[in-house]
């Protein structure tokens, strides 16, 4: 299962980012090998159509579930009809932080 | 001749100048008012007459999902991140679609056509035997009214003489309004704030290569820093409308100024003449 983390940084000691669709970064794991990756968002100063623009590179990477702090109303239609699972994490910790939440099962499904 | 009346900032007097300049031209002139300030359209409140309605539309992209093969490419071509492609299906946001029409041409194998939205509507009247007003209408909720802007401007422009109420700012409304006319009135009033936006204002309607010009709105008799901006920058200073409580009172029951003062009657009809002069004749 692939998960992806919004941050401010390229790695996953950088802190995690709140905002979904001018991520800076976004940290893909996979939890089943190991394999981690960061993709820089090419749309952090795109005028508009950042959310849904940033849902298209989820799907485009086969990711599961997302993890950030908020969404707008396009990127969660978007995200909506993906499938993807979205749960929220919007405390200024680092990426690494907010994987282990996750996976203690300690963040809210918003979506 | 086509004048777009613009300001930068809100509130400083543009559909006040455009009502009364049209008005008062329309005298001895056929004269089109065109309201482009799509979103808070208020021209009508001067003329007491909306006229006959039409529908404006925007075609917007469907997708044939038995032609689709899902490749992707209308979304990675879409600016604007209208088009969302999933393994086996295609979102379109409507709301954010531009109408460019870009993603019917990409598509390899033609799976996308165009249906019309309704996005507004625009209003026809005749006020008398030589005004009419053209109004232009965003529905609400509606976040795009380039089309609507477009379409009361082509409406009007086959008219020898045209003035076109442009919305504040110096977004894309307000390009869009500018782009294509011979002269442009950017109405000021003597604040701070007046001044600020109206540094704005010329420098877009420069960029457009539109000629211009100031007029003053409620002007308080200090206008020093409004004249040394339009003295460094070439800009004359057409008319100062003073801040007036008898203007006010008029403007405040919805009337036009201009009825009532013949005075005011000869400075629009001047004024047409001299921006007319400025451009090199009557067109």
């Amino acid at each position: 299962m692939k998960i992806c983390i919004t941050s401010k940084g390229n790695s996953l000691d950088s802190p995690a980012e709140r905002s979904f669709g001018r991520s800076p970064y976004f940290i893909i794991v996979d939890d089943e090998t190991g394999e981690e990756k960061s993709i820089a968002n090419e749309n952090v100063d795109a005028t508009g159509g950042v959310g849904p623009k940033s849902a298209q590179l989820l799907i485009n990477n086969d990711v599961n579930v997302l993890i950030t702090g908020q969404m707008g109303g396009n990127a969660q239609r978007a995200v909506e009809v993906s499938g993807i699972e979205v749960y929220q994490y919007k405390d200024g910790g680092s990426v690494r932080e907010a994987l282990n939440l996750y996976k203690e099962g300690n963040l809210e499904k918003i979506l | 001749m086509k004048i777009v009346v613009a300001s930068g900032k809100g509130g400083t007097g543009k559909s006040t100048l455009s009502a009364n300049f049209s008005y008062v031209i329309s005298g001895n002139r056929d004269v089109v008012l065109v309201d482009c300030d799509v979103e808070e359209p208020n021209l009508h409140l001067f003329f007491e007459e909306k006229g006959k309605e039409s529908i404006v539309t925007l075609p917007i992209p469907v997708i044939d999902e038995n032609k689709c093969d899902f490749c992707g490419k209308c979304g990675e071509f879409c600016q604007y991140g209208a088009i969302t492609v999933l393994k086996d299906q295609v979102m379109v946001l409507q709301n954010l679609c531009h109408s460019c029409g870009g993603c019917l041409i990409v598509c390899p194998n033609d799976a996308i056509s165009e249906v019309p939205k309704t996005i507004g509507v625009l209003w026809d009247a005749q006020i008398d035997s030589n005004l009419r007003l053209i109004t232009g209408v965003l529905n609400e909720g509606e976040a795009n009214g380039i089309e609507i802007i477009k379409t009361v401007k082509r409406l009007s422009e086959s008219s020898p003489l045209v003035i076109y109420d442009s919305s504040p700012g110096t977004a894309c409304p307000v390009i869009e309004t500018v782009e294509g006319a011979d002269f442009c009135i950017l109405v000021t009033e003597s604040t701070p704030f007046g001044l600020h936006d109206l540094k704005l204002a010329a420098e877009v309607v420069k960029k457009i290569g539109v000629p211009s010009g100031v007029v003053i709105n409620r002007s308080d008799g200090s206008d020093n820093e409004t004249e040394e901006f339009c003295r460094e920058n070439d800009l004359e200073i057409l008319l100062k409308i003073p801040f007036d409580r008898e203007i006010a009172a008029i403007q405040n029951r919805g009337e036009l100024f201009s009825v009532y003062y013949p005075d005011w009657q000869k400075q629009f009809t001047d004024l047409l003449d001299h921006i007319e002069s400025l451009c090199g004749g009557n067109r």
